[in-house]
């Protein structure tokens, strides 16, 4: 997980306290109702109740106080720890949203009305289409969008990060989240969303609402759950009558101690807070989901789309080489390429600066300041990079120089009545198909040679995408490169598939494709053309950085606007997912111990022939009962730690995944319990 | 090793290696491909479906296959009760027998109707020819309506959305005719050649070496036999079924009969394989059977040719095993054998008197009732696999981190509610009619239904609702059975039993096949492994088998420490 992420003691101590709270307010039988395992137990418990009460009234049929007294007292610990899980989980999601919930405090507005007069208003009367004003030092007072300037910003209040962001009217990076804090520039900004629902209120909702919505996959396996209760009621119940038949009285404490081991107590008081858990561990990695269900959906993924720029290569492409043309010396071309590079601004552009001068270069204008572009020369003038001419250059006094994509220079050279080079044909070939961007230099029409541009492919992305693809992810690289380079970053990169010179209708088109065939899609985007994408997708990660309409459409929000974030998002769907898969494996497999702990306890007394099936020799059917019920109650708190922090994903394939898990926690599962109730039994039959 | 053993191992074998060829010919059949027989039934079939007026090509969603099973067997049913009712005065009835009682008949329909095959008669007394042959019908259309049902099931599995899943007219009359039919006569003319009779005529009179007259029971004996063995059907002609030297005449014959007990349930998995074009799966499936199986085969046999302890107190030799209800012709070895297909496969007829087995065998016969699913009935067995499936599938799917699926198909919480239903439907049958007998019995002792009092007689009840509401049929004995009570609620029981686990994976694969197909990826659970068969297993063992625990503990498992010390 990221490095970012913040960290959090798994038990700290005002949450425990908080917890401590809770597990007693949760044993309010309305509360527990919701949960069928715990219910039960409460039920069990209050019976043992009364059986104590009964005993102190004079009745010796069921055994000496002290023994139900503690059966009583195991009973309770074991509903009280199972909310006391439930409670820490939810302690550690309030208290995120606590922290976030200090950012949204009253903040002044500074409000213009459409006649420009400006009046100082309380956040929580902003409504949405209102405008207002933010300098450097204020908090924005509510989400919305920049219409006016350019700023940076503070976004530390809810991302955790400390390095400012530039936020600017117009593109994909317009959006501004109430809470966060404007350090430089002034920004005019129009409210987006209406009061009480904006970006934090819905986080802090959904952080505090988190164990009382059930996920589709939490409502099945609480059926499932319930199921074995069920069955172990039947078991219990028909006990009675069959005893009677056999004339081996049953105590109720004996009963009910079957019943509570035998029933998937471990994963029923754990199962909530599995699920908080999955969300709060979203959280912490910094991604906000809409709903616990698209952390499932995330576990199931089977595409992910990526864009290729900021998730598999580092930033843009960077200039690696010159290629002179037949004739022409290197140095000649160096100094062609830096002049027309030293006035463009894009990325690209300073690559090629950089490259020079790495090559020992230095034109007197990088030493300079800017007015020295035009060289004092009236008649210089620069030529920008244009859509039409898909050039750009510098016209100078002697010389026009030009650089562009091969197809666009050889058009201009051609027209010229000059013959394109052969060589440098080879050459752009050459480096598009090793992956890079070749970029033409002409000078007066007259081809120079070639720039290449390669991608620098992200340092370990392609071990990322073999864990993907050992989960069973397809990953899938969006670009807008021709398809001859897109092929050799998607090989290079390991990435399964590509979409080449693509536009934002390509990967809706390739989603649904996706879709029909029955997978489960996710992509991560910011912009507002991404957002009918990003609604599209199964799993629609919107940056935070994006336009409202893509935070709008997509199911998560990322608030560190990291591309890879999505890998991190389906390992924390699967380990979500697992911990319930593992936790329910341990629960059921522990019971064949807990069996031959209380089935000989419960007839040995008048039938001791079935002493035999006695395989752990247990001291007595007191201590035998004892050491059951403590058992099934202490591997709660026990498990705490493991359903907070998840199990363990590991990419090794769904075999031999299942293989691990099912020895680790279903072979110990069964062989564990043998030897914990054994050791209890040792202890407490000293004690009695 | 002791030829005995080496008999077992050959007839297990055998059948195996039988099972698989049947198993392609099936997935033919029920594929819709041509077979042999299509000559011979395709015109009779045709004119059979225009009289009634049915059109096979119409191909059923999950809800009309079930209205009509329900449908043709509630027809069934009033017929049935009808002629074990007027049995008495109905025509080939040479000898005389009595029409039941309304109890009585309504437990023998229900029992036939529903493949179990309980008798709480004899056969020689207890029904007439008319009642026979009509029970032998019973005996073909039970197994061939449960076979259609596993049709149903192999047709949703497949790999695609749809709701449409065959036409149950013609899965089940192919069944019939196409496999019950053909394989029955094969066993029926071996039994025939053997010395089963089969004839219309009433009882023979004999004159024995001593002189005396004896009045001999016979009848269409042979066909029955067949089928109620290949149907896993169980009810003998006779009353004390194969182990009477008419249906199993001598060791071939034990052997024809016991392949045939679990042969087609066998190769119904195969099929799965074969239809699906997945034929791991199919392996997975019948190694973890098996496995299940062979552990509950292996001690049985041992005991049973280790002897009776309690015998052997007495001074009685038990070199030949425990030959007490086992007959001489079979010995103890393929007795056991024999004990063990029978009760896991949902078959019920019996070679040697299970209320006589030595204690845990007896446990390891009620246990493979119990579990029901290690071969399980025609049909009905891969159902109630199908459920362990589910349940498997839902918690190792969670365990390799996706939301579980099966064969594509997302399992989710409709799905999971109707398997839950089925799963805790057999043990709460077995085990609430077992304790409100045990109770009813507790507050009057004096109502005699048991012939063995203590650990025995709760034993028998416990074998009876276990062999009821696995529609298996035999009996422990040594039980009044034949009273208003037990006849009334093993009936109800064996109703229940038979239907909720055919409508509740049938709708379960029906809403599955409905659903959106995700083709498999390297992150997809895949059923066809050895870990998953594992998993399988476990679910198996460790929520069904130990869940009948307590009550094992209070009968087998107490009497046989008690025989023991």
């Amino acid at each position: 997980m990221s490095a970012r992420e913040r960290k959090t003691p798994l038990f700290q101590r005002e949450l425990v306290s908080e917890a401590l709270r809770q597990s007693f307010i949760k044993l309010n039988p309305k509360i527990l109702f919701k949960n069928p395992v715990m219910f039960t137990v409460e039920i069990g418990t209050a019976v043992m109740f009364v059986v104590c009460i009964w005993i102190l009234t004079g009745e010796t049929s069921q055994g000496s106080f002290l023994y139900n007294f503690i059966v009583f007292l195991v009973l309770l610990l074991t509903v009280l720890f199972a909310n006391f899980a439930e409670g820490i989980a939810e302690a550690r999601g309030k208290a995120q949203a606590d922290s976030l919930r200090k950012t949204r405090e009253e903040t002044p507005a500074k409000v213009i009305a459409d006649n420009g007069v400006i009046t100082t208003r309380s956040s929580s009367q902003l409504r949405k289409g209102d405008v207002f004003i933010c300098e450097a030092g204020d908090i924005i007072p509510a989400d919305g969008e920049i219409i006016e300037g350019i700023a940076t910003i503070d976004e530390s209040a809810i991302t955790g990060e400390s390095a400012p962001v530039i936020r600017e009217s117009g593109g994909d990076k317009s959006s501004v989240t109430g809470g966060t804090k404007v350090l430089s520039d002034r920004i005019k900004v129009i409210v987006t969303s209406k009061p009480g629902e904006s970006f934090l209120d819905k986080m802090i909702a959904l952080v505090e609402n988190a164990s009382r919505q059930k996920t589709p996959n939490e409502t099945a396996l609480t059926i499932l759950l319930a199921a074995f209760t069920l069955i172990f009621i039947i078991v219990c119940v028909t006990l009675q009558p069959f005893s009677l038949y056999a004339n081996t009285p049953i105590t109720i404490a004996a009963f009910i101690a079957l019943f509570v081991c035998l029933i998937p107590t471990t994963i029923g008081g754990l199962l909530s807070a599995i699920g908080i858990a999955g969300m709060d561990r979203a959280l912490r990695a910094n991604v906000i989901t809409k709903s616990g269900k698209a952390v499932e959906t995330a576990g199931d993924l089977d595409t992910i789309l990526l864009d290729k720029t900021g998730t598999i290569t580092i930033g843009n492409r960077k200039a690696t080489n010159f290629y002179p043309a037949k004739g022409i010396s290197e140095d000649d071309l160096i100094e062609c390429a830096t002049i027309a590079s030293l006035t463009d601004e894009t990325p690209e552009g300073k690559s090629i600066v950089e490259l020079a001068a790495g090559k020992g270069y230095k034109h007197p204008a990088t030493l300079g300041s800017i007015a020295d572009l035009t060289f004092g020369l009236p008649q210089s003038k620069i030529i920008k990079f244009s859509a039409e001419t898909r050039t750009s250059g510098i016209d100078l006094e002697d010389r026009s120089i030009r650089k562009g994509a091969y197809d666009a220079i050889k058009k201009l050279v051609e027209r010229a009545g000059n013959t394109f080079p052969a060589e440098i044909k080879n050459t752009v070939d050459m480096i598009s198909s090793n992956g890079g961007t070749p970029l033409v230099v002409s000078v007066n029409n007259k081809v120079m040679g070639a720039i290449e541009l390669q991608d620098i492919i992200k340092p370990g992305i392609r071990e990322r995408f073999e864990r993907l693809r050992k989960m069973g992810v397809k990953t899938v690289m969006v670009t807008g490169d021709n398809p001859l380079t897109a092929k050799y970053i998607a090989q290079k990169a390991g990435v399964d598939d590509f979409i080449a010179e693509a536009k934002p209708e390509d990967k809706m088109e390739y989603i649904k494709a996706e879709q029909a065939s029955g997978k489960l899609v996710a992509m991560m985007g910011d912009g507002t053309n991404d957002a009918p994408a990003l609604a599209q997708a199964d799993v629609g990660v919107a940056m935070n950085s994006g336009t409202a309409a893509a935070k709008e459409a997509g199911n998560m929000v990322d608030l560190d606007n990291d591309p890879t974030k999505l890998i991190e998002v389906v390992e924390i769907g699967k380990q979500l997912l697992m911990t319930r898969g593992t936790l329910t494996t341990f629960s059921i497999a522990n019971d064949v111990a807990k069996y031959f702990a209380i089935v000989p306890a419960l007839f040995i007394t008048s039938i001791p022939a079935l002493q035999s099936i006695n395989i752990m020799q247990l001291a007595s059917p007191e201590s035998a009962i004892l050491s059951a019920i403590i058992f099934n109650a202490i591997i709660i708190p026990l498990l705490i730690p493991l359903a907070l922090r998840g199990v363990a994903y590991k990419p090794i394939g769904a075999a031999a995944l299942l293989r691990r898990n099912l020895l680790i926690y279903g072979l110990g599962g069964i062989l564990v319990p043998f030897i914990g109730i054994k050791l209890i039994d040792i202890v407490v039959s000293t004690i009695l | 090793m002791n030829t005995e053993i080496i008999s077992v191992i050959f007839i297990l074998l055998l059948t195996f290696i039988l099972a698989m060829p049947l198993g392609k010919y099936i997935a033919r059949v029920y594929a819709g491909e041509k077979t042999l027989l299509d000559p011979v039934f395709n015109p009779l079939e045709k004119l059979f479906y225009r009289i009634s007026g049915i059109n096979i090509s119409k191909e059923m969603t999950w809800k009309e296959h079930l209205v009509t099973l329900l449908t043709i067997n509630i027809v069934w049913f009033l017929y049935g009760m009808l002629v074990l009712m007027n049995q008495g005065w109905l025509p080939l009835n040479p000898d005389g027998n009595t029409s039941m009682s309304a109890d009585l008949a309504f437990n023998t329909t229900v029992s036939f109707v529903t493949n179990t095959n309980l008798q709480h008669y004899s056969g020689e007394s207890g029904v007439s020819y008319f009642g026979q042959v009509t029970l032998m019908l019973y005996q073909f259309i039970s197994a061939g309506a449960g076979m259609a049902v596993a049709a149903v099931l192999f047709n949703a599995l497949r790999e695609r959305t749809t709701s449409k899943l065959g036409n149950f007219y013609d899965y089940f009359v192919k069944s019939c005719t196409r496999i019950l039919l053909p394989v029955s006569f094969i066993v029926a003319v071996i039994l025939v050649f053997n010395g089963t009779p089969m004839t219309f005529e009433g009882k023979d009179t004999i004159t024995t070496l001593q002189g005396d007259t004896v009045q001999v029971s016979r009848g269409p004996a042979a066909a029955m036999i067949a089928i109620k063995q290949v149907g896993t059907n169980g009810g003998g002609f006779f009353g004390v079924n194969s182990a009477h030297p008419f249906e199993n005449p001598n060791y071939i014959t034990n052997i024809v009969e016991t392949i045939s007990i679990p042969l087609i349930s066998i190769a119904l998995v195969f099929a799965l394989g074969y239809y699906l074009k997945r034929r791991k799966l199919a392996w997975m499936i019948f190694a973890v059977m098996t496995a299940g199986f062979l552990l509950f085969l292996i001690p049985t046999i041992y005991l049973e040719m280790n002897g009776n302890p309690a015998i052997a107190a007495m001074g009685i030799d038990q070199t030949a095993g425990s030959m007490e209800g086992k007959e001489v012709r079979f010995g103890s070895a393929a007795s056991a054998l024999w004990a063990i297909v029978t009760t896991c496969t949902s078959n019920g007829s019996v070679n040697a008197m299970h209320d006589s087995l030595t204690p845990l065998s007896g446990m390891f016969t009620m246990l493979g009732m119990q579990i029901n699913a290690f071969y399980g009935g025609k049909g009905v067995g891969l159902l109630n696999f199908y459920i362990f499936i589910i349940i498997a599938v839902f918690i190792s799917g969670l365990m390799v981190g996706r939301t579980p699926e099966f064969l594509g198909k997302k399992i989710e919480v409709r799905e999971m509610k109707i398997a839950m239903i089925v799963f805790l439907l057999h043990p709460f049958l077995i085990l609430a009619a077992t304790a409100l007998s045990s109770y009813i019995l507790y507050n009057n002792p004096d109502y005699g239904w048991l012939n063995n009092p203590g650990y025995h007689g709760f034993s028998e009840m416990l074998y009876e609702y276990t062999s009821s509401s696995a529609n298996n049929g035999s009996g422990f004995e040594g039980l009044g059975d034949n009273t208003p009570w037990w006849n009334i609620s093993c009936g109800i029981i064996m109703l229940l039993a038979r239907f909720i686990p055919i409508i509740g994976p049938i709708a379960i694969a029906g809403i599955l096949a409905e659903k959106k197909y995700i083709p498999e990826s390297a992150g997809t659970l895949k059923a066809d492994t050895g870990t998953f068969g594992v998993m399988t297993f476990a679910v198996i063992a460790i929520l069904v088998a130990l869940s009948f625990f307590t009550a094992l503990a209070l009968g087998p498992i107490a009497e046989y420490y008690s025989i023991a010390s």
